[in-house]
């Protein structure tokens, strides 16, 4: 039996979790109608190929990122090595690339006509080829390139946060380094491990900017097939509530993983545990290295080329507006969105009862479902509230009757929010799951409650998690493409619409130019939340 | 009672933050012909006119969809689409609204519009044969059927057929063939891929330029691009079915919205863009054929010398593209 107080939690996270429901509940409402024809097509000419491909990626992306993400975290955090320093931040960089950006740079270098197999043509004759890179293995490639900084940045946190004791008490025992690896410091970061290939893998599975630049046919893509090609939304709805239904599954499986595993909260080191030399500080220094110039390096000097070969021709005035659209859609996004997460970390804490639980669940989901399918679900909802709701209330008020939602700046913002919400809970959570409860029990006992009590206890302890889930929906606004295509209201292009303009049309180069603004505007949020997350151990 | 609605309406409007007010002397236009492709046309309009012209970019079906729910309470007056199979699409969905003028008739052909009124195509792109000049000799160039022969066999690059132009070509082979021929000829042309499909036509023109294959499929603007870029660019057009139903076609064009608020002047925006002056923008800025024939094209597409054009209506795009889509699918064209 929930407690009143408990009880005075349940309007907000159900408002909250109604507005998620309302856009999956238009994908549900497709189950009405089935076309049989395009069915029984997809299923006798296309699903075995499609569920094979995204089984592939998946198992593909999965071991990459967890290879990447791990053994990257674990030398930047545990050892020590030439280069350490400024590669422990470096590594997070390839956060700001888009993976579609990402995709059109390796295919345009590495392809055929590409520039580097011209050059080996060239000097070697034409005997000498590269593996395909418009290939299963070329996809996963990219995709582990731009989506391990999320397994790295959760591994590297678990790492950090386990303290000398553990890893010293294990040498003492007589483990070596590799079995003190194995036996004591990876079970300890599973569950942030879990937690970072859980986000890569929703990432995969609803991406489809990356994919469609190799042609790599996977379920995502058989969606947009379904609606562009066959005009079937429903048919199309139907196929991504499948889609959520796997994702839904994933993340059970990596909560039930998670079990009781609590990270520890020891005093951080101070040094290194283990210092490399020889042979191994090279290895450890060049595998560090070879990442960062592959998911970063090549691709934005790439981006420079193209840029001055095409795209500074197209640098106007115009650019000042796109910037300044971008960064103010970024940040009002976090903002909102970072607020309406705190309320559902708090109502999770402090009234964990079975409803609320499975509100906050509810509220996370969007996260899953490939954007172009989540943008026209909210595009739908909204314009059903404009019509049911707001026309009625504003001609009752006097007003025009005119529909506000669809097409104003807050629905674009609500559209966010819905879509990034699961992005800002998790550091919020785990940050407000690191204050033991006995701290605002004394606080109380001091007499201090309330805002008091939130602004001068929580708030002080919640920063540094608020300002890495603030800077994470940031950047992922700023690389989100489907909903502001489809809502932005009219004039407010950003920089990823100009994107999607280039490359719809085959302008790859010209794409550099909005492309690379984009990867140095997201650059800073990203080198903010690297010093954040190492001020904390230093 | 009444001050208590003022401060909820109040509340209201900073809630909603931009409210969509509407001033007479504005269109509104949902494109998926992208910002620099269309600006250029409608700032001559504006320019000329003082009615100011709206618009925003998107891919088609999210744009079609954002009609069909704004419903009566739209806010667009003309969606501006590439490819008669979308146009088409969004007759039979019903958010556009027939209308005939004398003017539109007067300057664009009849096979270049709805039958039904409901739309007008404003430029054409042709989708034709392009050809390595190191390799192949235009004289073993015949038509789109032959290249399902045996002798093009790991020589053929194609895009993939996801891409609407594709399916629109594949309709229009099922309308002159028959199911059963094409299937064959699209089996003819998978067998001979040299490699992977493209995601897009720049990639295939710059795959034969570089020697990964000999002949291919794509729209003529693209190669335009490219040759604007590399003029040492050692591809050519070619076009095929000279002595037959000629080149496929197809256009880019505009309809009118079921529910537009601004009717007249949207269709007064429609009419002036079949006009020569703003054909000529408006084809040129992507170097496609103005739709009018009293239009010239400009130079660099008027080089690319004159052919013969199939008649067929575009429209039979739109009605074949599910089955042109099922096919591509059975033959293995991904």
């Amino acid at each position: 039996m929930a407690h009143p107080a408990q009880r005075r939690w349940y309007p907000l996270v159900f408002a909250i979790a109604a507005l998620v429901l309302l856009p999956l509940s238009v994908l549900l409402l497709s189950w009405q109608s089935i076309d049989q024809q395009i069915w029984s097509h997809l299923w006798d000419t296309q699903m075995p190929r499609l569920l094979g491909n995204t089984l592939t990626l998946i198992l593909g992306v999965g071991t990459g990122v967890t290879l990447l993400g791990v053994s990257l975290a674990w030398l930047t955090s545990l050892c020590e090595f030439p280069g350490r320093r400024w590669l422990d931040w470096a590594l997070m960089l390839p956060f700001a690339i888009p993976a579609y950006v990402l995709a059109f740079v390796f295919v345009g270098l590495l392809d055929f006509a590409g520039p580097v197999q011209t050059l080996m043509r060239e000097w070697f004759g034409s005997g000498l080829r590269l593996p395909r890179v418009r290939s299963t293995g070329g996809v996963i490639l990219v995709l582990v390139l731009v989506f391990y900084p999320y397994v790295y940045l959760l591994a590297r946190s678990a790492f950090l946060a386990q303290g000398k004791g553990l890893m010293e008490a294990a040498r003492v025992l007589g483990q070596s380094p590799w079995q003190a690896f194995w036996r004591v410091a990876l079970p300890m970061a599973r569950p942030a491990i879990g937690a970072g290939v859980a986000l890569a893998l929703m990432e995969t599975l609803a991406d489809f900017g990356a994919v469609s630049v190799f042609n790599f046919d996977t379920f995502t893509t058989a969606i947009y097939k379904t609606w562009y090609g066959f005009f079937s939304l429903s048919s199309a709805a139907q196929l991504a509530s499948l889609l959520l239904l796997a994702v839904m599954l994933v993340l059970y499986g990596e909560r039930r993983a998670r079990g009781a595993n609590r990270a520890s909260n020891e005093r951080p080191r101070v040094k290194a545990l283990y210092t490399l030399r020889g042979f191994k500080a090279v290895a450890a220094s060049g595998w560090c290295f070879l990442v960062f110039a592959c998911a970063f390096v090549i691709p934005v000097l790439q981006l420079v080329v193209w840029f001055w070969q095409r795209g500074r021709f197209d640098l106007d005035e115009r650019y000042a507006g796109l910037i300044v659209h971008t960064l103010y859609l970024g940040g009002l996004a976090a903002l909102v969105t970072v607020c309406v997460a705190l309320l559902l970390a708090f109502a999770r804490r402090l009234a964990p009862t079975r409803p609320i639980r499975a509100g906050v669940g509810l509220a996370n989901l969007g996260y899953a479902l490939p954007g172009s399918v989540l943008a026209v679900s909210i595009m739908l909802a909204f314009s059903y509230l404009d019509r049911e709701l707001v026309i009625p209330l504003s001609t009752w008020l006097g007003g025009a009757g005119k529909p506000l939602l669809l097409g104003s700046l807050s629905a674009l913002l609500l559209a966010y929010l819905v879509r990034f919400l699961a992005v800002a809970y998790g550091p919020l959570e785990s940050s407000l799951a690191r204050i033991r409860p006995s701290l605002p029990e004394a606080a109380r006992s001091l007499g201090v409650s309330g805002p008091r009590l939130f602004f001068k206890v929580y708030l002080p302890l919640l920063l540094p998690g608020t300002l890495s889930a603030a800077l994470l929906v940031f950047v992922d606004v700023l690389k989100e493409m489907p909903a502001t295509l489809l809502m932005r209201p009219f004039g407010w292009d950003t920089l990823a619409v100009r994107i999607f303009e280039m490359t719809s049309e085959g302008e790859w180069a010209r794409a550099a130019l909005p492309a690379l603004t984009l990867v140095l505007v997201g650059l800073l949020p990203v080198i903010g939340l690297i010093r954040r997350s190492a001020h904390r151990n230093s | 009672m009444l001050a208590t609605k003022r401060l909820l309406s109040a509340l209201a409007l900073t809630l909603i933050g931009t409210t969509a007010a509407q001033a007479a002397d504005e269109v509104v236009v949902y494109s998926s012909r992208i910002d620099e492709l269309i600006k250029p046309v409608f700032d001559a309009y504006t320019k000329k006119t003082g009615v100011s012209v709206k618009f925003i970019t998107d891919k088609e079906a999210p744009l079609m969809q954002r009609i069909k729910a704004e419903g009566a309470n739209a806010t667009a007056d003309l969606l501006l689409t590439v490819d008669a199979g979308n146009l088409w699409q969004a007759e039979q969905m019903g958010i556009l609204q027939p209308f005939t003028s004398p003017v539109i008739d007067a300057n664009i052909p009849s096979q270049y519009r709805a039958s039904s009124h409901a739309w007008t195509g404003l430029s054409l792109r042709a989708r034709t044969i392009v050809y390595s000049t190191e390799r192949v000799k235009p004289s073993e160039l015949t038509t789109y059927e032959a290249l399902a022969g045996k002798e093009w066999e790991g020589r053929l690059c194609l895009r993939t057929s996801k891409k609407v132009y594709n399916q629109s070509l594949t309709a229009t082979l099922i309308e002159t063939h028959g199911a059963e021929k094409t299937e064959e000829i699209l089996k003819g042309w998978v067998k001979n891929l040299s490699t992977d499909v493209f995601s897009d036509d720049t990639a295939l023109l710059e795959a034969i330029n570089a020697g990964q294959c000999d002949v291919g499929i794509v729209n003529t603007y693209y190669y335009g691009r490219l040759h604007q870029q590399k003029p040492d660019l050692k591809v050519k057009l070619f076009w095929p079915n000279q002595a037959d139903r000629g080149v496929h076609i197809n256009l880019s064009g505009i309809g009118l919205t079921q529910h537009a608020p601004h009717p007249e002047a949207a269709k007064k925006l429609v009419e002036w863009m079949t006009t020569p002056e703003a054909q000529s923008i408006f084809a040129d800025v992507n170097q496609e054929f103005p739709a009018n024939p009293k239009v010239e094209p400009s130079k660099e597409v008027a080089a690319w010398g004159k052919f013969k054009a199939d008649t067929l209506p575009v429209e039979v795009a739109g009605k074949r593209q599910a089955e042109a889509i099922r096919m591509m699918d059975r033959a293995g064209w991904n």
